[in-house]
């Protein structure tokens, strides 16, 4: 996020799009409800279902599936037309304008209507509620990402909220939501394919010098490596040999399971890191215990980028060790020891190898988190990004064209899927399904369908019915709902019986790599 | 002293117990005197929701005033003078908690014995197996607190007969709204700061009750299992389901530790209760960002996997298609000769790890340096995109 969790409360405007606030950041949403109810905020809500946070909107747009360039281009035609964009912020601060002035040209409310079945008054009026505010927030998370155009689709938002000076203040911003509980430092640590932490690229020459000195090695690999999806391929096309997986479910959270599982069974080997047997660990070669969030000291950072403290409380079961201690056993079999004493080590060496994180350490973190960017132990930490300029300097419109999903709805597969969470689930279940309320609150998987499209297919609830794509099928109960729009339906993918992923389309956004999971053609059969 | 400084200016300064103290336009009594170190006890106030001034146990004397004023909602005003600890004071204070403990079925000890006798019982029944026999919120209730600590014993006022059946077919909750004193703070808790709206008050005058809509069970409202309310009940009303084995939830026998939640990216604060080497309950932090002792129901109550018999206690090797039990010796041994085995010969990039958005930011940290200085590829990822 650039902006902090509490200046959600300090917004007069919230844009919330791409995210079941309530069901997956529920704490978050209640800033954002409050914000509503308490400090006269006003909300735009622009989700194809009827979220429960669609309750607290002034204003609900329902786009289709996989239009979302169009709408954002269409909320700036109408805020340029009428000229109600931030003049002197976009002088001082952005460069590009008069490209997207060019590219949202044709983006007319009509236009909007036409492919994204907006009704035009409905976009005017939201696009001059964004421009009225003060200070506007915008909230998005998987439902923008999970995308061919993910990518540009963030990127619109950016233009959106650039254009009318809402980024870098108080209440304001352009705040991804991030599903996991450590996405954020993952991808700071660099568990990523290009980067070491805090975004250094690998293919600078004096980065990687200064990485290969702080590690003691000779030299280390130039060419950046290859991303989750890619290892996948990788694998079917039997170039991967050996896949060493952490704590992750590809088996049930990948796209398109059918091809994730044959791509596993090509490796030579598997090692799986966890804490259960999951999905995934029942393929591998090599299982290795590890210790959950209760059995260990660290930090995890949130989706505000705060450095967050987590404690041991309790002992791991049998011989579980800590994931970092069995990484440096394994290291110094390898013949490279790692010798850190305990977590605050790591950190100390984290903290001389990373700008962003070097005034960091466990002492400060005591009482409370600190924001990253944090250059020095005197730093407060930044809450908020770029409040004087862009850390790149001036801020960048792009021009940004829409292109439609990968996969449409055609006479085979009529309807369109997408995917999402429940509220008392998570992720792939491993965890929240070893509670019984929670399973008794969220028991199994559904299939959520608009009353109409029941009545089209004479479906009753709690009826069981087969859902397939080109990629795969499966069974499980109809939910009827008027949370579903008509012509598409809702799997949850939690489930391993029923796992909305034998579905899903595995096309990726060209640029962030992520698949397309929230669109894919389905078609419904009674069983 | 900004605030001071300021204040004198605008002449925002009120006198209580006879010191003079600045305060801000807008803050409360209580507020400017907590703020001071100056002790006003609550019971409805609740920090982030509006003042209801139900309970009055906060009142203080304020000079001019008729009536005593509930400082949690009264706003301090210049020159207002006020007295926290007169004899009224403590005489009203007094009163209001033994009508509270008289309102419902407070059958705690507090009610029949003296001061030193009831510590007294207090030990000795923490040493017997019959905590069962007591409130669920025994020894974590802040009436009992209140009425330990201003002396009020037996009970003058017979207790209303109010009797509501206990609610357990609740997930997590069991309502026991005959302990329920109205103090109004779970609708606070679930409206204002939740905004859940789940829960409002209900009926009127000696039928009043807290209610979900339409009263019915929580499981069938739009209750969401937050848990807010549970945490914010002063008394044995609202209570968890874990609770009422008889253990009650006494402090002393657990021990606190602050983590962060492990579910989304918010990363709530909480505090894991542990007893007997197990978590027996989870709570928000107060105080603090980002979620100021707010959970969800993932937060507060999925954290059963942790004990959960299937965890993984052993390495585990494949062997003719099928998993056996290995030591840590053996497992790690396998895995360095395996890979050093395809670095060799199929080069480093034939190998990736995907590390993970649910492992510490120091593992992850560990994990990519694995792969890079060890391995020897960039070839390491995360689940993030999914
Ligand atoms: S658990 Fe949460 S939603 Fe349910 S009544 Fe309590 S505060 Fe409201
Ligand atoms: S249930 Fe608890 S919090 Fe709610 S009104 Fe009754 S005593 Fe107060
Ligand atoms: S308590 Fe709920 S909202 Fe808070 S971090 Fe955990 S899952 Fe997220
Ligand atoms: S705390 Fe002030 S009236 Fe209850």
């Amino acid at each position: 996020m650039t902006n902090p969790i509490e200046d959600i409360e300090k917004a007069n405007v919230i844009l919330i799009t791409g995210s079941n606030t309530t069901e997956n950041h529920p704490v978050l949403s209640s800033f954002v409800k409050r914000a509503v109810t308490r400090k006269g905020a006003k909300l735009i809500v622009v989700d194809p279902r009827r979220i429960p946070i669609v309750n607290f909107a002034s204003c609900w747009l329902r786009q289709n599936l996989g239009t979302d360039v169009a709408w954002i281009n269409g909320m700036m035609h109408v805020i340029i037309k009428e000229g109600l964009y931030d003049e002197a912020y976009v002088e001082s601060r952005t460069v590009g304008l008069e490209d997207l002035k060019k590219a949202v040209e044709r983006y007319t409310p009509e236009y909007v209507e036409k492919v994204s079945g907006i009704p035009k008054e409905d976009l005017v009026a939201a696009a001059r509620l964004y421009a009225s505010a003060k200070a506007a927030s915008i909230l998005y998370a998987m439902g923008i990402t999970q995308h061919i155009c993910g990518t540009d689709n963030v990127k619109s938002l950016a233009n959106l909220a650039m254009l009318c000076g809402n980024v870098g203040i108080e209440g304001g911003g352009v705040n991804p939501l991030r599903g996991q509980n450590n996405v954020q430092g993952a991808c700071d640590m660099g568990s990523l394919p290009d980067v070491f932490t805090g975004y250094q690229r690998v293919a600078d020459p004096a980065l990687r010098e200064k990485m290969a000195k702080a590690w003691g090695v000779k030299s280390l690999p130039e060419k950046p490596g290859i991303t989750v999806m890619e290892m996948m391929d990788s694998a079917h096309e039997g170039k991967l040999k050996g896949l060493y997986i952490i704590g992750e479910n590809p088996l049930l959270s990948d796209p398109d399971l059918k091809h994730a599982r044959a791509s596993l069974d090509k490796l030579d080997f598997l090692v799986v890191q966890d804490i259960f047997l999951t999905e995934t660990a029942r393929v591998a070669d090599v299982v290795l215990p590890s210790t959950s969030f209760a059995e260990k000291d660290g930090t995890f950072t949130n989706t505000e980028r705060k450095v967050q403290r987590i404690r041991k409380a309790v002992d791991p079961p049998g011989e579980a060790r800590e994931d970092w201690k069995i990484l440096c056993d394994l290291s110094a079999r390898m013949g490279y020891p790692m010798n850190y004493g305990n977590v605050e080590a790591v950190m100390a060496e984290i903290r001389e190898v990373t700008p962003s994180y070097c005034g960091i350490n466990y002492e400060r973190l005591e009482r409370e988190g600190i924001h990253w960017p944090c250059p020095g132990t005197e730093h407060p930490g930044t809450p908020c990004l770029h409040v004087d300029q862009f850390s790149c300097g001036l801020g960048v419109f792009h021009a940004i064209e829409w292109v439609p999903p990968a996969e449409v709805p055609d006479q085979h597969y009529p309807l369109y899927l997408t995917t999402g969470r429940v509220l008392y689930q998570y992720h792939t279940g491993t965890m929240t399904m070893k509670s019984d309320g929670l399973n008794e609150l969220a028991p199994e998987c559904f299939v959520e369908i608009s009353p109409a499209d029941a009545r089209k297919y004479g479906l009753g609830d709690g009826e069981k019915i087969k859902v397939s794509s080109r990629r795969g099928e499966i069974e499980a109960k109809a939910r009827i709902s008027d949370k579903a729009v008509d012509g598409t339906v809702f799997v949850p993918f939690h489930y391993a019986e029923g796992a909305a992923n034998e579905l899903t389309n595995t096309a990726l956004d060209p640029v962030a790599l992520i698949p397309e999971l929230k669109v894919c053609a389905v078609r419904i059969e009674k069983v | 002293m900004k605030r001071e400084e300021e204040a004198m200016e605008s002449k925002n300064i009120l006198v209580i117990d006879g010191n003079e103290y600045a305060f801000d336009p807008g803050e409360t009594i209580l507020e400017v005197a907590r703020r001071n170190g100056i002790d006003i006890p609550t019971l409805c106030w609740m920090k982030r929701a509006s003042p209801t001034g139900a309970c009055r146990v906060c009142v203080v004397e304020v000079e001019g005033a008729r009536n005593l004023v509930a400082s949690c909602a009264a706003p301090a005003a210049p020159n207002m003078v006020v007295r926290t600890q007169t004899p009224a004071v403590m005489r009203a204070r007094r009163l209001n908690i033994e009508l509270l403990l008289a309102s419902g079925q407070h059958n705690c000890l507090v009610q029949d014995l003296d001061m030193d006798s009831w510590t007294d019982s207090q030990l000795r029944s923490m040493e017997t197996k019959e905590h069962h026999d007591l409130c669920p919120a025994y020894g974590d209730c802040r009436l009992q607190e209140l009425a330990i600590k201003y002396q009020v014993r037996g009970c003058r006022f017979a207790p209303l007969d109010v009797r509501h059946e206990i609610e357990t077919v609740n997930p997590f909750i069991v309502r026991d709204l005959s302990r329920c004193i109205l103090c109004g703070r779970c609708v606070q808790a679930c409206n204002e700061i939740q905004v859940n709206n789940a829960i409002s008050f209900g009926y009127r005058g000696t039928r009043a009750k807290i209610v979900a809509k339409g009263d019915r069970a929580l499981k069938d409202s739009d209750c969401v299992f937050c848990g807010e309310c549970v945490q914010a009940c002063p008394v044995g009303a609202l209570v968890l389901t874990q609770d009422m084995d008889g253990n009650g939830r006494v402090k002393g026998e657990t021990k606190l530790v602050r983590t962060t939640c492990s579910y989304c990216g918010v990363g709530c604060q909480m505090y894991l209760h542990v007893r007997k080497g197990r978590i027996v309950r989870v709570t928000g932090v107060e105080g603090v960002g980002p979620n100021h002792g707010s959970l969800c129901v993932k937060g507060r109550f999925g954290y059963h996997f942790v004990h959960d018999p299937e965890r993984l206690k052993t390495p585990l090797i494949r062997e003719n298609g099928t998993f056996r039990e290995a030591t840590w010796e053996e497992a790690l041994t396998v895995v360095a000769e395996k890979l050093n085995r395809i670095k060799k010969a199929d080069g480093p990039d034939a190998i990736a790890v995907l590390a993970s958005a649910r492992i510490t930011n120091e593992e992850n940290y560990v994990a990519q340096k694995f792969t890079r200085a060890v391995i020897g590829t960039n070839n390491v990822d995360h689940c993030a995109r999914l």
